[in-house]
């Protein structure tokens, strides 16, 4: 691969997905490209950037995009997040919903985010006894979506931040592999949702989790993403960012005591209303 | 510094997990049977025990019950570390104290994820 082809790759990469790629990491790219090159028959991984550009194969370019972009992800991500979603953020908008809740994994990857949401769903406390939750999924990667909603895990992956107690309680053993138990599939819907395209026909989200995924974007795509979550979210509504990604720059996003945690309005303003 | 006991009967394993334990920060000590590892809790109760269960002369959960009942047997977090994958076994050393459960093969990210979920139980 000459530095020519990881700058072809790059401006690809960025220019579909908002996601900016290293070209000196070359380890990176030949892991995630490797096995397209080999399925597509290309001589290597340099081969397979002369295609992508000659701008011609529509499919393999979005291949390629959404090979580098799919992120690796574990349960319970950072653990605080989702703890916070179970005991505050389900409550206390519980209380004030006569409407569904509607929480998004805008980001997906592979699935854990979202399934670890759907767990904090079922096991949070003071909900309303009629209270109505939708969840959503997307992520830009088709084999990761596919993963995600096929909901089957390797030992590894199910180990990786899932207490024991939830595994047993929530997955079922296939061979060697762990399969999310029917009762927790139906809660989530999963759609593929580029994060660059108009999100509006999504409609109002009160919870969206956006975690470890804007850091990679380039300036003016996260800043486009933050202004359409800002203007998506219900007025009370919570978004979930990395513990190190921040939204204070944008205006209307307030931050709160827990990092990556923002509201659509100061906190004061929040308990007042 | 905190202190973590690795009871397995290989010692191989016990090289392994020691070495990613080590690097979190524990003190490392190590026992390659259920009988060893008792009396090494008998004289210094550790913070954490990392514990295989198909073992000679004490198995792990012949250990376990046999801690659990000591004076100061309730306190240290055990995380169950086993080729044994089956829930039902698995129930089996919940019930007998485990406080985690590890499925063979792991790796560091593994021991390190069951290491926080134990701790943040407590």
């Amino acid at each position: 691969m000459t530095p020519e082809d990881a700058e072809a790759l790059r401006i690809l990469v960025q220019a579909r997905s908002g996601v900016m790629v290293n070209p000196a990491n070359t380890y990176q790219i030949e892991t995630r490209l490797g096995p397209i090159a080999r399925r597509e028959g290309a001589g290597g991984i340099g081969e397979l950037i002369g295609v992508i550009r000659t701008g011609r194969d529509e499919r393999l370019m979005w291949a390629v995009t959404e090979a580098m972009v799919c992120t690796e992800t574990w349960f319970f991500r950072d653990v605080e997040p989702f703890d916070r979603l179970k005991h505050e953020v389900l409550p206390t908008l519980s209380a004030s919903r006569d409407r569904p809740i509607r929480l998004w994994s805008a980001s997906c990857a592979t699935g854990q985010e979202a399934w670890s949401m759907a767990m904090c769903v079922t096991e949070a406390h003071g909900l309303r006894s009629d209270a109505r939750i939708e969840l959503f999924a997307s992520d830009l990667s088709e084999a990761g979506l596919q993963k995600a909603q096929s909901g089957l895990y390797t030992q590894f992956e199910a180990q990786r931040g899932l207490p024991i107690r939830m595994l047993l309680r929530y997955f079922e053993k296939q061979d060697e592999m762990w399969q999310v138990r029917p009762e927790l599939s139906r809660a989530v819907r999963w759609r593929r949702i580029n994060l660059l395209s108009d999100l509006t026909p999504l409609g109002e989200m009160d919870v969206i989790f956006c975690r470890n995924t804007l850091a990679q974007f380039d300036k003016n795509s996260r800043r486009r993403v933050l202004e359409q979550f800002r203007a998506m979210l219900a007025e009370d509504g919570y978004l979930f960012l990395g513990a190190a990604e921040r939204a204070d720059d944008i205006e209307g996003f307030f931050p709160t005591s827990l990092n990556g945690l923002y509201r659509r309005r100061p906190a004061q303003q929040v308990q007042a209303a | 510094m905190r202190t973590c006991l690795v009871v397995d009967d290989s010692r191989v394993i016990r090289k392994v997990a020691g070495r990613i334990i080590e690097d979190m920060g524990f003190e490392v000590a190590e026992a390659g049977d259920g009988m060893e590892a008792l009396a090494w809790c008998r004289a210094a109760m550790p913070d954490t025990i990392i514990l295989d269960w198909n073992m000679p002369v004490m198995n792990g959960i012949e250990f376990l019950k046999a801690l659990r009942a000591e004076p100061e047997g309730r306190a240290p977090n055990v995380i169950m570390c086993s080729v044994e994958n089956e829930p039902a076994r698995i129930l089996e050393a919940l019930e007998a104290g485990a406080d985690e459960f590890i499925m063979k093969p792991f790796d560091g990210e593994i021991i390190l994820s069951k290491l926080s979920i134990a701790r943040a139980q407590r």
